[in-house]
C-alpha cells in the first residue's frame, strides 16, 4: 500500500503542478467542507468551554427538540412517499405512454426545481392563508389555519416531487419496453406485468428517489419557516431559531447534529446499497416500443393526475405573479408597480449582491468541478475516492448545518470570513460543485482516455490537457454544473441566511423576510426578479452550450 | 535526429485486481535496444505485454524496475509530455472539438513555433499524409482511413526522437491496411526516425519491420528479423505464433544423423547422442511425391486454395503434418486415403527449446 502510494507521488512529482493542484483541493476540502462540521460536532458537545452532553440530553428533556425532531421526521417520511408516488406516476406518463403535450409537462414537472425554493409556500399563503384567496375570498373561512403539519406537506410535495420526477424518469426509461412486451407474450395479465416486471425492475430506483426527497425534505428551511408556524417546530428553522432569536450557539450546533444524522444515514444507503442495485435493462439502441401495460381508462387517470399536478405548478407560479402586481392581497386587488420600485429602489444593493455572487460563483464552481472530476477519473494519486467522497459529502449536509458550520468555523482571525463576500461564495462553491462534480465523472467515463494520452504525447502538460483537451469535450457537463451553480447560488437559502450581513444580502433572505413582515407583494416581486434573472441565464448559457458543442457530434453524450 | 532507444531490464508488476496483495506481472525484465532509424516491432498475443512496454516508453506508464533511456539519456522519470516521443494509438485519438489541421498542428503550437514556421511544417506534413484537402474537415466527417493519417501527420510533424504506433491499423478493413502498412513503411524509411511498432498481426510484424520483438506472458521469446524468426524460431511459441508449424520429436544419433519416429533423417548438430529434440519444420518445406520420399503418409485432407495445396497427412509412426504444395493446379490433387511419400527439405529443420 504503502510502496504503491510512494510510487504514485513520484509519478506526480513529474508534474509539479499538478501535484500542488491535488494538494490544494485536498486542503481546501478539509478547510471548507469537513472542518466546519467537525466545528458543529465540537460546539454541540460543549457548555461554556466544558465537555457535555448536556446538550443532546435536551432532546430528552425539551418537549419542543423532541417534537422538532419527531416532526421532520414524519414530514419527511411523507412527502418523500407521495413526491414518489407522484413522481413515478409522472414518470410512468411521460416516458411509457403516449399522450399529447408531453415535452411541455416535462418542462413544467421541473420548473420548481430551477425556482426559488419557496415559491409554493409563498402561494399557499397567498391562496390559503389567513387572507387567503380561496379560503377567506371565496369560501369565506374564519378559522382555517395552513401554517403546520398539513402546510408545510403540501408545499414541500410541490418543491421536491419533480426531484423523484427527474430521477425516476431515468429509472424507467432504463428498463427495456420490450421486457413488458415479453411478459405479455407469455401470458401475463397487464396487472401482473405492471407489478411482476416493471415494478420490481424500478424498486430500486424508488427506494433512491425516496430517499434523495428525504434527504431535501430535512433539510429544508424555506418552507417551514413560512409555513410551520409556531405550534409546529421543525428541526432546521429550529435551529436557525436557536442561533439568531437565542443567540444560542450549542444548542443551535446539537439540532444540526441531530438533522444531520438522518440524513448522511440516507445519503449512505442509497449510494452506497441502493445505487449498486440498479437494472439497466437497456443497451444498445433504443427500441422504439410504448407501454400497453395499462389500459384506456387507466391511462386516462394517470394523464388527468399528471395534468392536475402541473396546473396546480403553473397556478402557483400564476399567483406569485400576479400577487407581485397586487396592491394588497386579500384587501385591494388593484394592479400596481410599486413593489418593483420597491425591490429595485430600496432591493437594489440585495439584487446587486446576489447577481455578483452568483456570478462568481457560478464559473469558479464549474471550473472547480470539472477539474476534481478529471483528476478523480484520470488520475492515479493517493486518497483519490477520499478525494471524491469529501467532495460529494457536502451533498448530503442539511444547509442549516453548513451555515452554523461556517458561522463556527470562520468567525475569528486568521479565518475572519464571517460578513464577507468570500464566505458565501465559498460556501455555494463547495456546496453545489457536487452536482458538477459528478456529471464530469459520468461524462468523462466515456470519453476515450487516450484522447488526453495524445495531447500529452505531443507536449501537453496535465493543466493544458485539461483547459485544451478535457473541457471542451465534457463541455454539456461542464455548462450543466454552471447552470445548476448559478441556479443554486440564485436561490439558496438555508445555509445562506446565516452567512448575509448588512454588506452581502441575497434576494431569498429578503423574500423570507418580506414574507416575515406580512409583505407578501414585495416578496412575490423579488421571487418574480429571481425566477427572471435564472430563466435568463439558462437561455444564455444553453446558446453557448449549443455554439460551442456543434461539431462535436462525434463525441456522443 | 534519429535516436536510439535502450530498454534494460525492464519490469512492470500490477497488482492483482482478484487477489489483492498478489502482483502480476505484465513485462518481466524486458531488454531491447533499437538502432537509430530502425523500425522495431512489438509482437505478440493480446495480453503479451507488447502494449504496456510501449506505453512504458511512452510515459504512460511507470516502470517497476529497469531502465528506458532515448541516446544515452534515462528517460524513467521524464514525464511523458516531454519525452518527444510521438505516439499514433490504436483509437487514434483524434482531438473531436479540433479540426484536421488544428489537430495536426496541436503539438507545434503547444512548443509556440512561430506560426509561419508551423504552416510550412504543417503543408509538407498533409501533403506528404494525402490531408492537404481536408485542413478544414471535422474530424466525425473523415474515414477511418482518414482519421489513421491525421493521427499519423499529427506525431511526425513534431519531428519526434522516436516514433511509436500502438497497433495502429487494427480498426482499419483488410484492404486499407495493407495500404496503410505500406505507406508507414515507405514514410518512416523516408524520414528515418526509429519506430516502435506494436501489433498482433504476424504478417503486419513481417512486412514493416528491421527487426522483430516476439513477446509472450510479459517476457521476450526473441529478437530477430523477420527472416530469422521465420526461419530460426527460439521457442515453439514463436515457431507457432509466426506462420504454421509441424513439431517433430527426434533422437540424436550422432552428430550428423536423427531418428525421427524410426526413420533417419540427416541433421548436423552439436548433441549428445541419445539426447531428445524438438525440431519445427515448416509445412511449404515438405516435399511430397506419389512413389519415393523420406517418410511413408496417408493424406487425411486436401484443400485447394489457389496458390497452394493445403494437406493434412498422417505420417506412418510420427503423427499428423501439414503440408503446403505450390502450384497445385499443374499435378492435380492427391485425393484424401492416397498414401504417398513426404520428404522434408534437410536445411528447413530446426531445433527450438
Amino acid at each position: 500500500m504503502l510502496a504503491t502510494a510512494r510510487s504514485q507521488i513520484r509519478v506526480l512529482a513529474r508534474d509539479p503542478i499538478l501535484l500542488a493542484l491535488i494538494a490544494i483541493i485536498f486542503a481546501a476540502i478539509l478547510l471548507f467542507v469537513v472542518y466546519p462540521l467537525i466545528m458543529v460536532f465540537i460546539a454541540s458537545l460543549q457548555d461554556r468551554g466544558q465537555w457535555t452532553l448536556a446538550n443532546y440530553a435536551l432532546i430528552g428533556e425539551r418537549r419542543l427538540y423532541r417534537n422538532a425532531l419527531w416532526n421532520s421526521l414524519s414530514v419527511g417520511a411523507l412527502v418523500g412517499l407521495i413526491g414518489v408516488l407522484i413522481g413515478y406516476v409522472a414518470a410512468f406518463v411521460l416516458t411509457r405512454l403516449n399522450v399529447p403535450g408531453k415535452r411541455l409537462l416535462h418542462y413544467l414537472m421541473i420548473v420548481p426545481i430551477i425556482s426559488p425554493p419557496f415559491v409554493s409556500a409563498v402561494s399557499i399563503v397567498f391562496l390559503f392563508g389567513n387572507n387567503g384567496l380561496v379560503t377567506r375570498q371565496l369560501l369565506g373561512l374564519q378559522d382555517f389555519s395552513i401554517y403546520g403539519f398539513h402546510g408545510v406537506v403540501w408545499s414541500q410535495i410541490f418543491t421536491f416531487a419533480p426531484i423523484a420526477y427527474l430521477s425516476l424518469r431515468g429509472v424507467l426509461a432504463s428498463i427495456s419496453p420490450t421486457l413488458e412486451d415479453a411478459a405479455l407474450n407469455i401470458g401475463a395479465s397487464r396487472w401482473q406485468v405492471f407489478w411482476k416486471v416493471t415494478f420490481p425492475l424500478s424498486l430500486p430506483g424508488v427506494a433512491s428517489a425516496f430517499l434523495v426527497v428525504f434527504i431535501e425534505s430535512m433539510a429544508d428551511f424555506g418552507n417551514p419557516l413560512v409555513l410551520a408556524g409556531a405550534a409546529f417546530p421543525m428541526l432546521a428553522p429550529q435551529a436557525y431559531l436557536e442561533i439568531t432569536g437565542s443567540f444560542n450557539l450549542a444548542r443551535g450546533a446539537m439540532l444540526s447534529v441531530i438533522l444531520l444524522l438522518p440524513s448522511i444515514t440516507a445519503f449512505t444507503i442509497q449510494r452506497y446499497w441502493i445505487a449498486k442495485r440498479q437494472y439497466v435493462t437497456v443497451t444498445g439502441k433504443p427500441t422504439a416500443s410504448t407501454s400497453k401495460v395499462v389500459s384506456t381508462p387507466v391511462k386516462a387517470l394517470l394523464y388527468a393526475s399528471v395534468l392536475l399536478f402541473a396546473l396546480i405548478v403553473l397556478m402557483f407560479y400564476a399567483v406569485i405573479f400576479i400577487g407581485a402586481f397586487t396592491k394588497v392581497w386579500g384587501f385591494d386587488y388593484t394592479l400596481t408597480l410599486d413593489h418593483f420600485f420597491y425591490v429595485f429602489n430600496v432591493g437594489l444593493d440585495t439584487v446587486k449582491d446576489t447577481l455578483i455572487i452568483a456570478l462568481i460563483t457560478t464559473p469558479v464552481s464549474g471550473i472547480f468541478g470539472m477539474l476534481v472530476a478529471f483528476l478523480v477519473v484520470r488520475r492515479v494519486f493517493p486518497g483519490r475516492s477520499a478525494l471524491e467522497f469529501g467532495s460529494i459529502l457536502s451533498f448530503a449536509v442539511p444547509g442549516t448545518v453548513v451555515g452554523i458550520g461556517y458561522v463556527l468555523a470562520f468567525n475569528q482571525p486568521p479565518l475572519l470570513l464571517t460578513g464577507t463576500l468570500t464566505i458565501l461564495v465559498l460556501c455555494f462553491v463547495f456546496r453545489y460543485v457536487p452536482v458538477g462534480i459528478q456529471s464530469g465523472i459520468a461524462v468523462l467515463r466515456q470519453i476515450d482516455p487516450a484522447i488526453e494520452e495524445a495531447a500529452q504525447n505531443l507536449g501537453a502538460s496535465a493543466l493544458t490537457t485539461f483547459r485544451k483537451v478535457t473541457l471542451p469535450l465534457i463541455a454539456p457537463a461542464f455548462f450543466s454544473a454552471l447552470v445548476y451553480a448559478f441556479v443554486r447560488a440564485m436561490t439558496a437559502i438555508s445555509a445562506a441566511i446565516f452567512l448575509v450581513s448588512a454588506n452581502w444580502n441575497l434576494m431569498t433572505v429578503q423574500i423570507l423576510n418580506q414574507v416575515g413582515s406580512g409583505r407578501l407583494g414585495v416578496a412575490a416581486a423579488f421571487s418574480v426578479v429571481v425566477i427572471a434573472l435564472v430563466l435568463v441565464a439558462v437561455i444564455i448559457i444553453n446558446a453557448i452550450v449549443t455554439r460551442m458543442t456543434r461539431h462535436m457530434t462525434m463525441v456522443k453524450f | 535526429m534519429a535516436e536510439a532507444v535502450q530498454i534494460r531490464n525492464l519490469v512492470k508488476r500490477f497488482d492483482s485486481p482478484d487477489s489483492p496483495g498478489q502482483s502480476v506481472f505484465a513485462v518481466r525484465n524486458a531488454s531491447l535496444e533499437v538502432a537509430p532509424g530502425e523500425l522495431v516491432t512489438l509482437l505478440g498475443p493480446s495480453g503479451c505485454g507488447k502494449t504496456t512496454l510501449l506505453r512504458m516508453i511512452a510515459g504512460f506508464e511507470e516502470p517497476t524496475s529497469g531502465d528506458i533511456l532515448f541516446g544515452d539519456r534515462r528517460m524513467n522519470d521524464v514525464a511523458p509530455n516531454r519525452r518527444d516521443a510521438a505516439m499514433v494509438f490504436q483509437s487514434y485519438a483524434i482531438f473531436p472539438h479540433l479540426s484536421v489541421y488544428e489537430n495536426v498542428v496541436f503539438g507545434l503550437r503547444l512548443k509556440k513555433m512561430p506560426a509561419d514556421e508551423i504552416q510550412k511544417r504543417a503543408e509538407r506534413v498533409m501533403a506528404i499524409t494525402g490531408l492537404t484537402h481536408m485542413a478544414n474537415r471535422s474530424p466525425n466527417q473523415l474515414s477511418g482511413g482518414q482519421q489513421q493519417r491525421v493521427a499519423l501527420a499529427r506525431a511526425i510533424i513534431m519531428e519526434p526522437r522516436v516514433l511509436l504506433f500502438d497497433e495502429p491499423l487494427s480498426n482499419l478493413d483488410a484492404k486499407l491496411r495493407d495500404q496503410m502498412r505500406v505507406e508507414i513503411r515507405e514514410l518512416q524509411q523516408r524520414l528515418g526516425i526509429t519506430t516502435l511498432y506494436v501489433t498482433h498481426d504476424q504478417i503486419e510484424a513481417m512486412s514493416i519491420s528491421d527487426r522483430i520483438v516476439v513477446m509472450n506472458g510479459g517476457v521476450i521469446e526473441q529478437i530477430g528479423t523477420p527472416r530469422e524468426i521465420y526461419a530460426r524460431p527460439a521457442t515453439r511459441f514463436v515457431a507457432e505464433f509466426i506462420g504454421k508449424a509441424n513439431f517433430l520429436k527426434a533422437i540424436v544419433l550422432d552428430g550428423e544423423t536423427i531418428d525421427v519416429g524410426g526413420v533417419k533423417v540427416r541433421y548436423v548438430n552439436q548433441r549428445q547422442p541419445g539426447e531428445q529434440l524438438t525440431l519445427v519444420l515448416r509445412p511449404e518445406a515438405i516435399a511430397l511425391s506419389p512413389d519415393a520420399g523420406d517418410f511413408r503418409a496417408t493424406v487425411k485432407r486436401a484443400m485447394f486454395l489457389g496458390n497452394i495445396a493445403e494437406y493434412l497427412l498422417e505420417i506412418e509412426g510420427v503423427g499428423e503434418w501439414l503440408v503446403d504444395s505450390p502450384n497445385p493446379g499443374e499435378s492435380g490433387l492427391f485425393q484424401p486415403g492416397t498414401r504417398i511419400y513426404a520428404s522434408p527439405s534437410k536445411a528447413a529443420l530446426h531445433a527450438v527449446e
